[in-house]
């Protein structure tokens, strides 16, 4: 029966796809945590565009991204974006720049913000929500801020009012001169609850995902009517097979 | 060729069935390939509306500014150009602005414009696209002894009135075009988009 | 009506018959007269399917090179251009991103097929060679097109690669100046790379496959059993002259094709609008951050279709003889008519020896991927990869001596295939 033959090919080939697991982007940042992120989020999508134009876009550009872009993808109006949204005076099809210069960036923190439009492409969008959940208090860094998923990172914890402040704790390991990180501890509450700040977490996370590949929500619709084409094509091209070859014995 | 025992019929149903959806999935996919060379959104936005400001613009002066790279006038006129304009309707060739191409539906009236004295043109001749020049004074030209004030065209001899009107027996064959623009204020105009859309 | 449709459609036939005669005789010796084999099985389509995905590169490709820029400055967001601002560029660049990959894929699994089919064997040595040349210059074409995004892995790729050449003594290294045009990858070395990527290699490559068919077509399609169709009895439904199990290539195998070919652009379609990067085997999470020569990323290593022979480099400690064991593993594919002597070609009636011996081949092949793709720092990984390699080309002295030395016990080969799909 050669259709099962083919069945079994076709079911080799998609062991194999599964198997060739996805290449580790963040080498280094194995316990990097789920964020739940989805782009059929549209809420999600809106409150971290709020959320990244408020504590973000101070110092970091979306220089890929368009303003006019963000409107039309997530359902907002041109005066809702320029009210809330754009706080830099550019125009509503313009890209978005950051507040400030790559040399104050410079003098002000020791490197220049990095550009974000494609930050959750070259990282992955857990590493943006275990990032911004993993600042803590620490006195030898030059603003008293560092994170574990970024040691040394020269960005302060923007969020600190909603997440309030945290201190690690490290275990030293065995004879290891580099003491393990363990656990958070709130030093001082903030705005949120634990739960709450999550979500901020996740949906700055989901709308840096968005801004990374806005084409990400058009291509799945688009895909699956293309499935469907493809379906309905080769099953016609089978049927013309199947009757050709009726011819050779 | 031997024939023996096939169902031409199926056969041909068969090969048309799968060749037009195959065609028609080829065509289907040819549209994102053709929908790749419209202005992009970076072309749109340097294509966006342009604001001009003609607090400042006195009666009978004129400003340029640009928009889609195309340069535009903005007039402000006088009372005696304003006058003179009906007495020239039997000399055009689309007195009325028939031609629905040429303005937006808000421009097509007896002064081509949202408020009478501010004209606003695309300041490219309907001919081959050269610049016409402005001949705002009311008083015979040398190309024109009847002369009403208007643009004229130096590459090819084309006149048009101070509405943009374009006189009969001239190379150019329609009005000048009036783009969609719409008043901030009285003192500021957006060109690019009209009234009403967004 | 019909009838005057039918006397058109002859009036525009004569008309090409008259001007050029050989038009309609090129075209049924290549399709409607070409008798390939009937007991075609699976392995068969990847030879179509690659040039499936040859037409969409060539197409994509040109309406990328309408929105791209090949200089250092702009490159990087000219194609983030075509991502966000072109209407439907995305879905041309993943087109042409999954296009790249998929092109290895179906030409490996073809060279795969060649292997245990014996289709290098004589007197297809000749196809055999082209297709060598074809893999090889395709391999070139891949990696001059993964510089043009000039992100970080366009960037430290390039270097490596280059780099490689400075392996070769006393010149190397005004050589790598001259491929680059500069000190290090820069401008200069982008511009010339995206002009060779566009035009000069697209261009030997088409010659080439044009060669390959031809190639092929003088010699006919070998097939599933290593029977020769053309020495056997003659006479089918079609013609008394032609191979007895022969199948006219047009239409019985075009709609063959025509059917794998829609499976196959499921499978495709569904990596590119589902997972467009592939978990980062297609597209690298490296390659979304812009070149910049000062930063090297952690973790350097070339996309998954050049990751076996990058391991082979990885693994030995010694840079000139990394280097020419890589280019190597790739020469030594070209000597494989010459180096089976065996006379039996498909391994269905092979020895034992050579069935054992391509599957290990195809196990090095994949594993040594696996060890090229991850991060080389596993000594054990190392020792693996060291001795994956020996197999590699112990693989082809082996395969000399098996056959060779007349160990080799093979089968009885049918006169006549046997049977088809």
């Amino acid at each position: 029966m050669p259709l099962m033959r083919y069945f079994l090919y076709a079911t080799f080939l998609a062991m194999a796809m599964a198997l060739a697991a996805p290449v580790d982007a963040s080498s280094g940042s194995s316990n990097l945590q789920a964020s739940g992120a989805s782009l059929s989020d549209r809420g999600s999508l809106q409150n971290g565009a709020k959320l990244f134009f408020n504590y973000c876009s101070g110092c970091h550009s979306l220089k890929l991204m368009r303003y006019s872009r963000i409107a039309s993808d997530l359902g907002l109006t041109e005066q809702q974006v320029m009210d809330n949204l754009n706080f830099t005076g550019a125009k509503f099809g313009e890209q978005i720049p950051p507040s400030m210069s790559a040399a104050d960036g410079k003098t002000w923190f020791g490197a220049a913000p990095p550009d974000l439009s494609l930050m959750a492409r070259a990282r992955g969008v857990d590493y943006i929500y275990t990032y911004l959940k993993s600042f803590y208090l620490d006195p030898t860094r030059p603003l008293g801020w560092n994170n574990t998923v970024f040691p040394n990172a020269s960005m302060p914890n923007a969020l600190w009012s909603l997440q309030g402040i945290q201190t690690a704790t490290f275990k030293a390991h065995g004879s290891d001169v580099t003491p393990v990180f363990e656990k958070f501890e709130l030093h001082q509450a903030g705005s949120l609850d634990a739960h709450q700040f999550d979500e901020v977490a996740r949906d700055i996370a989901n709308f840096l995902q968005y801004a990374a590949e806005p084409a990400a929500l058009q291509r799945k619709s688009v895909g699956v009517w293309v499935l469907l084409f493809l379906g309905v094509f080769t099953l016609l091209a089978w049927l013309l097979k199947q009757e050709y070859w009726k011819d050779v014995h | 060729m031997a024939n023996d025992g096939v169902d031409t019929g199926r056969r041909r149903f068969l090969t048309a069935t799968t060749a037009v959806v195959g065609g028609a999935g080829i065509a289907v996919a040819a549209i994102p390939f053709i929908k790749s060379w419209l202005p992009s959104a970076r072309a749109q936005t340097a294509g966006a509306p342009v604001e001009a400001d003609i607090s400042k613009l006195e009666d009978g002066q004129m400003v340029m500014y640009e928009w889609r790279g195309q340069p535009i006038w903005i007039i402000r006129r006088t009372k005696a150009q304003l006058d003179a304009l009906p007495s020239q309707d039997s000399r055009l060739r689309d007195p009325k602005s028939t031609n629905t191409d040429q303005q937006p539906a808000f421009a097509q009236n007896e002064y081509r414009s949202l408020k009478p004295e501010v004209l606003v043109l695309v300041g490219l001749c309907t001919h081959l696209g050269c610049a016409p020049k402005l001949h705002a004074e009311l008083k015979p030209e040398p190309f024109d002894p009847d002369w009403k004030g208007g643009f004229f065209c130096p590459c090819h001899k084309s006149r048009f009135d101070m509405a943009g009107r374009v006189y009969a027996g001239v190379p150019a064959p329609s009005n000048l075009v009036v783009p969609p623009y719409r008043f901030i204020d009285d003192g500021h105009i957006m060109i690019g988009v009209s009234e009403g859309a967004a | 009506m019909a009838n005057r449709l039918t006397r058109a459609v002859t009036g525009v036939q004569d008309w090409f018959n008259d001007r050029a005669p050989s038009f309609g005789p090129f075209y049924r010796k290549h399709m409607t007269e070409y008798y390939a084999p009937k007991n075609f099985n699976i392995w068969y389509i990847f030879g179509v399917l690659s040039m499936v995905v040859l037409v969409n590169q060539i197409l994509t490709g040109i309406f990328l090179t309408m929105h791209y820029k090949p200089s250092a400055a702009e490159a990087f967001a000219s194609v983030e251009y075509i991502m966000r601002d072109v209407d439907w560029g995305w879905l041309i660049r993943y087109m042409h991103s999954t296009g790249a990959s998929a092109f290895f894929v179906v030409v490996y699994i073809h060279m795969f097929r060649g292997i245990m089919y014996g289709s290098y064997k004589k007197p297809r040595e000749l196809v055999w060679v082209l297709g060598m040349l074809i893999y090889l210059v395709l391999m070139a074409e891949a990696f001059l097109g993964y510089v043009l995004p000039w992100g970080q892995m366009s960037f430290w790729g390039a270097k490596v690669i280059i780099s490689l050449f400075g392996a070769i003594p006393y010149i190397g290294g005004a050589l790598t100046e001259w491929i680059m045009g500069d000190y290090l990858p820069s401008d200069a070395t982008l511009n010339r790379f995206f002009a060779l990527h566009v035009i000069a290699l697209p261009l030997v490559l088409l010659l080439l496959v044009v060669l390959h068919i031809f190639a092929l077509h003088e010699v006919g399609s070998n097939n599933p059993d290593g029977v020769e169709i053309k020495k056997g009895p003659k006479g089918n439904r079609w013609s008394d002259k032609a191979p007895a199990d022969g199948v006219p290539f047009h239409p019985y195998f075009t709609v063959k094709d025509t059917f794998y070919t829609g499976f196959f652009l499921i499978i495709c379609a569904f990596i590119l609008f589902f997972e467009p990067t592939a978990g980062g085997w297609f597209l690298e999470h490296d390659n979304f951050v812009e070149a910049n020569r000062l930063v090297t990323p952690e973790h350097i290593k070339p996309v998954w279709y050049y990751t076996p022979f990058y391991a082979m480099l990885r693994v030995i400690p010694d840079k000139l003889s990394g280097v020419l064991v890589m280019f190597g593993a790739i020469v030594v594919l070209f000597f494989l008519p010459w180096l089976d002597r065996g006379k039996v070609k498909s391994w269905r009636y092979r020895g034992t020896g050579f069935r054992v011996a391509i599957f290990v081949l195809g196990v090095c092949f994949v594993w040594l991927g696996k060890i090229g793709a991850g991060p080389g720092t596993d000594p054990v990984e190392t020792v693996i990869g060291r001795i994956l390699t020996a197999l590699y080309f112990g693989f082809f002295g082996f395969l000399l001596a098996y056959t060779g030395l007349g160990w080799e016990k093979t089968k009885p080969v049918p006169e006549r295939v046997t049977g088809h799909d």
